[in-house]
């Protein structure tokens, strides 16, 4: 029998394999070979590039060499959301390795945000998990932590250390079991074919009637041009970490299998791929 | 924790219960009757029906209710015919009670009511302590009465033998009638209002109840001999009280409370184990003078009462020592009734609404509760439309037939009510109107009311229409309004309903039946598991894996694996001078090899002479992680192989009891994974349990039980799973079942963690709140000098006035503290009668001096005397195992299996012995419901203590007496068998524990001897006799392979002394099945262990060619005997 604990760490562990390769334009002393890599699906790409960087800076002009950043077929890559989600949203259907271009110059200001230290991910992430949290428990649980579980939450990330994320992070994940679950699901949904970046809302996990809401429920709601309707065709496809769950799925259950470190559970829904 | 029943009548006259895991009303169907008052117990219900008359009905279980009669007969010997029944004129009669008294008959030995039933018919018993007697059962003697020996002698001139017989009380979840007295003299007049309670003052005999009543002339009955085994009582004795009586409440404890008809409350005194009816009365004064006392309920230690005024009341200060309390406090809302249950748990009807409220809130620091909550909960009765209105309407048709038989006789009862005084007339008044509301509602007035409805006074009622075509309007007209219809109540009991502070009920909202029967099905073993989007997820993710990863694998990871260390200050046990706890920082490093395999150490640092030293400990090399909670310290013991053989584990201690699970369960985390040991046990796994109740697993190594070259069991990797339990027994088909110190059987749900491991330690689901109750007992003891008797004063050489068992240690009533601070008080300390020897009516057992052994009778010799006091505490912990109610157990045993052989039968035998000693087997166990459907009843004619069942379906028991049993003919097709044969045991020893392995039988007794039993083949599955294998022996495990496993008493280690520790057997072969010596692991501290489903055979090319000669020697039913010395006889089980 496979258990729920198992989910927890095939999302952890999942991998995307990627090759980056450097823009043509940059200037370099010597040709520049691509990088491979297994990118993790739940971090984020200035996290865990650093060998990216080094490998290319080799071949580069120090003073060539300003922010790195990362595009995918001409959109550039925000490093603020997790890479799966990146994936997921723009190279799913593309063939493995995934193909990143590393730029060094021309910082396209108004697409990105500016990346100069980890320290900007750690307070990115970590206002992420604060206001997962305030929905979650009205920020209760993670303001009775200490700063060093913080500090370990972090630190499980940033090192891939499973058991150390999850040690303080089941604290995150838990709610009086007098309560089908938690006061409202984090969650964002995100789609390509809108300009908004994505989708948020207050959500309760339970109906009035004490009934689970499910996925289906959820996008039906905030979401309906989503959801196929009963008898037409399939559009679009619902996709957390790379998977598509059904929509009978219990939300509190995905909520508490499927979402990322940052403690949201990141929806995307691209359209359905013409065959 | 199991459900319980709420009991209320509506104003129907129909009784409904609500069960407090559910949230829907149950009818309790029974087309003839409807009832004026119920009053329940936890294992029966009590009631008054509108036929005047009272009924009793006791909930279906699995284990029957059965008496044994018996006779005896008896014969002298005279030189003519032998022994024959021809006795002198001065003996006996021939067939007599067992002091030759009475007469007794064989076919005048009368059911006693219709409600019993007999079992089998008379038979003579074989059985003369602990032994047969063959030759028929005779036992012979000199003269009547004598003493009776087995043998014949040369003067044996009398001889006599006993006949039993079974009777089974029949009328099981059905309404079954008190049988009315015989004699008119005695009969009491028609009752107006019944309780029931008493069941705390004393268990002796087993399930004794206290059942008063309320007659309508206003006398009080009390009802005689009530128990489990008697569930009728055999008659009502009339007590008689100060003033005419109306209404009467039993609490579960020695509260008795009377309302009179002058507004009075009555008070019994004096109500103790000795005597349950109490001695007198005293009387109550009203809280106010113009208002008085109406009706009265009485709980354990409170006490609720309504006035005329409809007022709600709670009397303070009541408790066994002043039942009267001491004053009354008012309480909000005006209610018509109340009635205190279990926990001292409030229910009450609404006057003006009629609708049932729930004081919530009601805790034993705060008795009188918070608010009253009313229930909801909706009846299947109000679910579908159509069905409600076809099945009023049959009911109708019932209801006005019996309406108008009940109008008849319940017209004095009407006038009674009305009746303004105690007015000694009453039979010749006829009903007239009411005068006023107040006095209204005492008899089956309350029938009346739906007519009108709630929006109606009762007042302007007219009384003594014609009460049946009323009775059949109503229906009609409250058909259209009675969507939002919320029943109207007449009555409630929640004498069988336990509630607790942490309990959540579902009552207070409304529910479509649907979804609560949806919820009813939820609640089984298997969960969600099995949806369909969950599968769709974990193969998703597989696919996912598999595509993003497969081909890629040689790729250089993102983010290198690095070293973790958590670090933490605890303190440690020191193992040399100074021999004390000291202070210590600990560090666990974790790092990845290269292999992936994650392997971590733990370094203790401390400080000696001012000089930095520390000791480290692999956790690859850590066998066991024991929690030792005490009432100060919060320490666990790390066990390594060597460590184990030393008895002597490195101890850490936290400050907090979370700091301390916090490190127990990162350090099993990493045990676990360096170990590869993930998830739930395998089904072969090894279960055992310490004497803390912590449960232990560990997977056997193929190599464990090889014939060479085994596996040293101090080597045995344990790992904590959740619960608290007493025993636990397992089978190689996953199926695993424990029983609590409370007897609770609990089912093993195929989850893993819980406890003190959260989040990745355990599994999602299949994890449940488990709690379990223990006693703590300590001894108080009196000398006895010439002047003022037995006092407090000992001696200067004795012990403490008051200690624990040994006197060693001084253990007073304010300094005892539960075991750990896991362990929460739940009862005051009360004096133990149920003391192994006895005791007086006081508790005390008397000896000549301490220590001693103590009798329960004074004599002349002794001078010291002691009892027992015991308090009960209970733990609320979590666990993967769900309750298997609501038969308590004794113990459990569930057949061993080798895999294949038995592979093929989809029923997997389990038996046990129920808490009251009854032999149960359990139907319909199988992988998928390991907890099984329901209990099948194997008569005894004694108390059984323990049960094991062996490969080939041989079952084996030992009574409490210590007597041996074989269970002929057990087979999957007759799961239950035929007949016992009595074993004779051990010479002069008594035997409390028996195993069955694949053939092997071992048996224990009191002294801790292990004895073997000889001579077990296929033809003769019963043996020939018991052979000594090893003393120092606490419990016994045979497994599926023969193996034999034991907790010894005491291991001797380098370092220190052991008690309770794990040993295997060594040398066990199939031409030497009893082995040769003793191989030592974990311990001490344990008390439990289970082999049983250990099946896993080394993959060793002879081990084939060993099996076969086990088979051949040991004699399994498919082959027949081959080696030599076995008798060779027909291969087909035996019975005789």
């Amino acid at each position: 029998m496979t258990d729920d604990k198992d989910v927890l760490r095939d999302v952890w562990f999942g991998r995307i394999p990627t090759c980056f390769t450097l823009y043509q334009d940059e200037i370099t002393e010597r040709e520049a070979e691509p990088y491979y890599l297994l990118l993790p699906r739940v971090s984020y790409l200035t996290l865990v590039t650093d060998k990216v960087k080094k490998h290319f800076e080799k071949v580069m002009r120090q003073e060539d060499i300003s922010e790195i950043w990362f595009e995918y077929e001409g959109t550039p890559l925000k490093w603020h959301y997790p890479i799966g989600l990146l994936f997921d949203l723009l190279a799913s259907s593309s063939a493995l390795p995934w193909n990143i271009t590393v730029h060094f110059k021309s910082f396209p200001e108004k697409d990105l945000l500016h990346c100069p230290s980890k320290d900007v991910i750690e307070a990115h992430f970590m206002s992420c998990v604060k206001e997962a949290d305030a929905l979650k428990h009205k920020s209760q649980v993670i303001n009775e932590m200490q700063k060093k579980d913080h500090k370990q939450l972090w630190m499980g990330l940033q090192n891939d250390r499973f058991d150390q994320f999850w040690a303080i992070n089941r604290k995150l994940m838990e709610y009086p079991a007098e309560e089908n679950g938690f006061r409202y699901i984090p969650f964002r949904i995100y789609q390509t074919t809108t300009e908004r970046p994505f989708i948020r809302q207050l959500f309760r996990p339970v109906a009035t009637d004490d009934q689970l809401h499910t996925l289906g429920d959820l996008l039906k709601e905030v979401c309906p041009s989503a959801v196929a309707p009963e008898d037409g065709e399939k559009k679009n496809q619902v996709r957390i970490h790379g998977i598509e769950p059904v929509l009978e799925t219990p939300l509190q259950w995905l909520r508490e299998h499927l979402s990322h470190p940052d403690n949201f559970l990141h929806i995307r829904i691209i359209p359905q791929p013409a065959d | 924790m199991p459900s319980s029943e709420l009991w209320a009548v509506d104003l129907f006259g129909r009784v409904f219960t609500l069960s407090t895991a559910g949230q829907q009303w149950e009818l309790c169907r029974d087309a003839q009757l409807e009832f004026k008052r119920v009053s329940a117990a936890a294992p029966c219900c009590w009631g008054i029906a509108c036929d005047n008359q009272v009924y009793v009905r006791v909930g279906a279980s699995d284990v029957p209710i059965r008496c044994r009669e018996e006779a005896y007969e008896n014969q002298r010997w005279n030189p003519m015919g032998g022994f024959c029944e021809a006795l002198l004129p001065s003996d006996r009669w021939p067939w007599s009670d067992v002091s030759g008294l009475q007469h007794r008959p064989l076919d005048g030995v009368a059911l006693p009511s219709p409600h019993w039933e007999w079992e089998s018919d008379w038979y003579v018993d074989e059985n003369f302590g602990g032994e047969p007697t063959e030759k028929g059962g005779w036992t012979y003697a000199i003269d009547f009465p004598h003493t009776y020996t087995r043998d014949k002698k040369w003067n044996s001139c009398v001889r006599r033998r006993r006949w039993t017989r079974y009777r089974r009380y029949k009328s099981r979840d059905t309404w079954a009638k008190i049988p009315s007295e015989d004699d008119p003299q005695q009969l009491p007049d028609p009752f107006s209002d019944l309780s029931v309670g008493g069941w705390e003052i004393t268990d002796e005999p087993v399930g004794r109840l206290s059942v008063w009543a309320v007659s309508l002339q206003g006398k009080v009955w009390y009802r005689e001999d009530v128990s489990h085994s008697n569930p009728e009582g055999s008659s009502w004795s009339l007590v008689d009280t100060p003033g005419e009586a109306v209404q009467i409440s039993c609490g579960p404890h020695d509260l008795l409370w009377v309302s009179l008809w002058e507004g009075q409350a009555l008070v019994r005194e004096g109500i103790n184990r000795n005597n349950p009816k109490g001695s007198s009365w005293s009387v109550v004064e009203p809280p106010t003078s113009e208002n008085g006392i109406l009706h009265v309920s009485a709980g354990v230690g409170v006490v609720w009462a309504i006035t005329k005024d409809r007022k709600v009341w709670f009397r303070r200060g009541v408790n066994s020592h002043n039942p009267c309390g001491t004053s009354w406090i008012e309480m909000v809302g005006e209610m018509m009734m109340v009635n205190v249950g279990l926990n001292d748990q409030v229910w009450g009807i609404g006057w003006t609404d009629r609708a049932l409220y729930f004081r919530h809130g009601v805790t034993q620091s705060e008795l009188s509760g918070k608010t009253w909550k009313a229930i909801v909960a909706g009846r299947e009765c109000d679910g579908s439309r159509a069905g409600s209105l076809s099945s009023l309407l049959s009911a109708g048709c019932f209801f006005g037939d019996e309406v108008r038989g009940g109008g008849e006789s319940r017209v004095p009862s009407d006038s009674e009510a009305e009746r303004p005084g105690p007015d000694p007339e009453r039979d010749v008044e006829v009903a007239g109107p009411a005068s006023t509301p107040a006095e209204l509602p005492w008899t089956n007035i309350d029938l009346k009311e739906p007519k009108k409805g709630p929006r109606h006074a009762a007042a302007d009622f007219p009384e003594g229409t014609n009460l049946s075509s009323l009775a059949l309007l109503p229906l009609g007209l409250e058909e259209p309004d009675s969507a939002d219809c919320h029943a109207l109540w007449a009555w409630v009991s929640g004498g069988g309903c336990a509630v607790e502070a942490h309990t959540t009920l579902k009552w207070f909202t409304a529910h479509s039946g649907l979804r609560a029967s949806m919820q009813m099905l939820s609640l089984p073993i298997t969960p969600a598991q099995t949806a369909a989007w969950r599968k769709q997820i974990f193969q998703q993710l597989t696919e996912r894996t598999q595509r993003e990863l497969e081909n890629f694998r040689h790729y250089e990871q993102a983010v290198e694996q690095s070293v973790w260390v958590k670090t933490g200050a605890l303190q440690w046990w020191c193992d040399w001078k100074p021999h004390k706890w000291v202070d210590v920082r600990v560090a666990l490093e974790q790092f990845t090899g290269h292999d992936g395999v994650r392997d971590s150490i733990l370094f203790i640092y401390y400080m000696i002479h001012e000089e930095k030293k520390y000791i480290h400990v692999f956790l690859n090399e850590v066998t066991a992680l024991v929690p030792v909670l005490n009432e100060a310290k919060h320490s666990f013991a790390v066990y390594t192989p060597e460590r184990t053989r030393q008895r002597w584990p490195v101890r850490l201690a936290a400050a907090t009891e979370q700091d301390m699970s916090d490190w127990l369960a990162l350090l099993n985390l990493c045990c676990c994974e360096s170990r590869r040991v993930h998830g739930r046990p395998s089904p072969q796994a090894i279960w055992s349990v310490t004497c803390k109740g912590d449960i232990f697993v560990s997977e056997p190594s193929p190599d464990l039980e090889a014939p060479e070259r085994w596996l040293p069991c101090d080597q045995m990797f344990w790992r904590q799973m959740g619960g608290h339990l007493r025993v636990v027994e397992a089978n190689s088909r996953g199926v695993v079942w424990g029983i609590g110190y409370d007897h609770t059987a609990w089912v093993y749900t195929g989850g893993y963690g819980g406890g003190c491991f959260q989040g990745l330690a355990s599994s999602t689901s299949n994890i449940y709140t488990q709690s379990d109750v223990k006693c703590v007992y300590i001894y108080e003891n009196q000398r006895w000098n010439p002047v003022t008797g037995y006092t407090s004063r000992g001696l200067p050489t004795d012990r403490y006035m008051w200690s624990d068992a040994t006197g060693l240690q001084e253990c007073t009533k304010a300094s005892t503290k539960p075991p750990s601070l896991q362990w929460a008080w739940v009862s005051d300390w009360f004096v133990d009668f149920s003391v192994p020897g006895g005791t007086d009516q006081e508790g005390w057992q008397y000896a000549s001096d301490f220590p001693a052994l103590y009798h329960g009778h004074k004599t002349m010799k002794d001078f010291v005397r002691r009892r027992r006091w015991t308090r009960k505490c209970k733990l609320v912990t979590s666990g993967p195992w769900l309750e298997v109610a609501p038969i308590a157990l004794g113990d459990v045993s569930i057949i061993p299996e080798t895999p294949g052989a038995h592979g093929s039968g989809p029923g997997i035998a389990l038996w046990a012995v129920s808490d009251k000693g009854d032999v149960l087997c359990r139907l319909g166990v199988c992988e998928l419901n390991p907890a099984g459907s329901s209990w099948l009843h194997v008569g005894t004619d004694q108390p059984f203590a323990s049960v094991s069942i062996g490969g080939c379906y041989q079952v084996w028991a030992v009574a409490r007496d210590g007597s041996a049993f074989y269970r002929g003919s057990v087979s999957p097709s007759k799961p239950a068998g035929d007949c016992w044969y009595l074993i004779p045991s051990p010479p002069k020893q008594r035997l409390k524990q028996v195993s069955v392995g694949r053939t092997a039988v071992f048996a224990l007794d009191e002294n801790g001897n292990l004895w073997y039993r000889q001579g077990v083949t296929p033809s003769y599955p019963q043996g020939t006799s018991w052979e000594h294998v090893s003393n120092n022996v606490r419990r016994v495990s045979v497994g599926p392979l023969d193996q034999v496993w034991v907790i010894a008493n005491k291991v001797q280690g380098s370092h220190s002394l052991s008690r309770g520790t794990v040993c295997r057997r060594t040398g066990v072969q199939p031409l030497e099945p009893k082995g040769q010596g003793w191989d030592y692991g974990i311990g001490g501290g344990w008390d439990h262990l289970s082999v049983r489903a250990s099946a896993t055979r080394a993959p060793r090319s002879s081990s084939q060619e060993t099996a076969g000669k086990r088979r051949g020697e040991q004699g399994l039913p498919s082959g027949p005997s081959k080696v030599a010395g076995a008798p060779q006889e027909t291969p087909n089980p035996v019975c005789c």
